[in-house]
């Protein structure tokens, strides 16, 4: 018996010898393929901010040169000054904001519904809404906009975030359902025992306990709504209501100076398009890296 | 009042009772009360739904049978638009076959891509943390700035990936202002931007997720790396992998601000992706009729795509709950 049990032992032991060394021998298999992949990941953030910062006979130069001589930080000055650049990042993040608001309240609202009630139609209503997900835009977007122009919103940045108050998508509410499924029972029984009503129960108990869904569910649609592109583009045709993506689409085909280039200033204002969704993500990476995990569990 | 009658009201009130719980489907006072608070708390996205998504979804399918440049009302064409599209439009097959080229890239290189950088992390080297971070990083970038920054990167000349081309002695090609080149150019830039994004943390956590004593049991029945990734891994991430991949196609087939950025479509309708078709049709030359029935053309497409993926996928998904 004592016997078998050291054998048994020695073989284990040996088993994790040999796995060790067949780890280590793989180590360089996984360091080098992922050194080597990002730097790749990373060349293009670094080539942008690199050219960013070189003066316009700098960038024209042949071969092109790895880092600037001389950075240039007024680029990014001059980016301010040669479009209204801050007041595209205010359209932008005043966009963000009212949307984000609208879809943390009733994408939460609609979530407590799905996940703590009962009635007639819930799941065929829980079924339309995870179909919407796997709706192109493109084909409401065409009546979408015809709505919009009938009662006058077009041009207005209405179209843009009012849809938000209205839901939030399909696929918050589908996050927010599953964490408060997640949740115990317990304590909305108790409150109901003790006499709360539901909106009480749902500010003083739901939305406490969810705050790290509605964390990762506000990063979400902050980055979404920040990087959108095709809506802004079909509402808004003033330059002084442009958010930051369609602004930088414009300035693109901006008018150039004869022989003056302006993709060290097309590179900045990329820079300072990219920088925001960076300091998000470095502050909220926790929330961000669950949301997305999530979305792919339940698929 | 005699008892009689109090039974009757009794009875009445309860019958009473029963029709609105039977509308909402609750057996007794509390569940009608839970019900009715549940409907008013559903109430934003019932409007939301009807208002954003399934009306307009009707009213592009009305469109589709019109002719409509949205100040005039549309007048009633039949199929004219969908005849229009299939056999006088020199763009639309060309268009929606570019996209879909497109999309047979994009995708399962970008899925075999995500799994393999998963995979790379999910060995829980030292810094995996930073690596992790590192390939997400492009992810992040707004596709406006995505698509302004490569083509600087490709640019012919002064563009360092010519530059170190040039290095092994390669002629680069002019990729953006190339029409040979420049669907490959996007095809890059869109992988480049989706590879380390959400997909592969999607990859990692379904990998961190198989079971241990899995492993361990192949191992015993002799598997070695190969083994183990095609009978352990592979079964179990299957579920995983089908979620990307559905949704890889969706939204594959919608490439559209990539190349309105980067190429407008060109050079010689090189990059001319079907929904730019779409945008373009509706947005600019304001056929929304003409537009819608496009749009829906390409609703019935994504459709098929998906309905087949669910079809095939009862042969390779594999769903441990269901034993």
């Amino acid at each position: 018996m004592a016997a078998d049990r050291s054998l048994l032992s020695v073989g284990r032991t040996r088993a994790q010898a040999s796995a060790r060394k067949r780890r280590r021998g793989g180590l360089s298999l996984v360091y080098v393929p992922l050194v080597l992949l990002s730097i790749g990941f990373m060349f293009p953030l670094f080539w942008t901010l690199s050219s960013s910062l070189k003066t316009p006979q700098e960038i024209n130069t042949f071969p092109p040169t790895w880092v600037p001589a001389v950075p240039q930080w007024r680029n990014y000055i001059r980016v301010m000054t040669r479009v209204p650049f801050l007041l595209w990042v205010r359209n932008s993040l005043y966009l963000v904001v009212l949307g984000t608001a609208g879809t943390l309240i009733s994408s939460s609202v609609v979530a407590y519904s799905f996940a703590r009630f009962e009635y007639r139609g819930r799941d065929i209503m829980f079924l339309i809404t995870l179909g919407t997900m796997m709706l192109p835009a493109q084909v409401t977007l065409i009546p979408q906009f015809v709505l919009f122009h009938k009662i006058g919103w077009v041009p207005s940045m209405k179209p843009l975030w009012v849809p938000a108050w209205f839901g939030g998508g399909a696929f918050n509410i589908f996050l927010l359902r599953q964490f408060i499924m997640s949740l115990p029972y317990d304590l909305d029984e108790a409150a109901i025992i003790d006499g709360a009503s539901y909106p009480h129960i749902f500010l003083r108990i739901i939305v406490p306990l969810c705050k790290p869904a509605l964390a990762t569910v506000a990063v979400l649609s902050f980055i979404g709504r920040w990087k959108s592109f095709i809506q802004p583009l079909i509402y808004l045709n003033r330059q002084e209501t442009f958010t930051l993506a369609v602004g930088l689409s414009y300035f693109q085909n901006l008018p150039e100076q004869p022989g003056m280039p302006t993709q060290h200033l097309l590179m900045a204002a990329s820079v300072l398009a990219i920088a925001p969704v960076l300091v998000l993500f470095f502050s909220a990476q926790r929330y961000f890296v669950q949301g997305i995990v999530l979305s792919g569990i339940k698929g | 009042m005699s008892p009689a009658s109090n039974v009757s009201t009794t009875i009445a009130r309860r019958q009473e009772r029963s029709l609105l719980a039977k509308i909402v489907g609750a057996r007794s006072q509390l569940a009608v009360r839970r019900a009715t608070w549940g409907y008013i708390f559903l109430s934003p996205w019932i409007a939301g739904l009807i208002v954003f998504v399934l009306g307009p979804i009707f009213a592009s399918a009305y469109f589709g049978f019109t002719e409509y440049d949205i100040i005039d009302s549309p007048t009633f064409v039949g199929l004219a638009n969908y005849r229009k599209a299939f056999a006088e439009d020199r763009l639309f097959w060309p268009s929606l076959w570019r996209s879909l080229k497109y999309s047979l890239i994009v995708v399962p290189v970008g899925l075999v891509g995500s799994l393999i950088l998963a995979m790379l992390l999910n060995r829980g080297v030292t810094a995996t943390n930073l690596f992790r971070t590192l390939l997400f990083l492009p992810s992040l970038t707004p596709t406006v700035a995505l698509a302004l920054l490569w083509k600087w990167l490709f640019h012919p000349t002064l563009g360092p990936i010519n530059t170190v081309l040039g290095w092994v002695g390669i002629q680069g090609p002019a990729w953006m202002v190339s029409k040979q080149w420049a669907l490959p150019a996007i095809i890059i830039i869109s992988l480049w931007g989706s590879m380390g994004g959400g997909r592969m943390l999607i990859f990692l956590a379904g990998l961190q997720g198989v079971p241990q004593s899995l492993y361990e049991a192949a191992e015993i029945d002799g598997a070695g790396v190969w083994g183990k990734f095609w009978y352990v891994t592979l079964p179990m991430i299957s579920p995983t992998f089908f979620f990307n991949l559905i949704l890889g196609v969706i939204g594959a087939l919608q490439v559209f601000t990539l190349s309105y950025i980067a190429t407008l479509g060109g050079p010689s309708y090189a990059t001319w992706f079907y929904a730019l078709h779409i945008y373009r049709q509706a947005f600019e030359y304001y056929r929304m009729g003409y537009g819608a029935a496009l749009a829906w053309i390409f609703v019935i497409i994504l459709l098929i795509f998906t309905m087949l993926q669910l079809n095939l996928s009862k042969r390779w998904v594999y769903y441990a709950g269901k034993g």
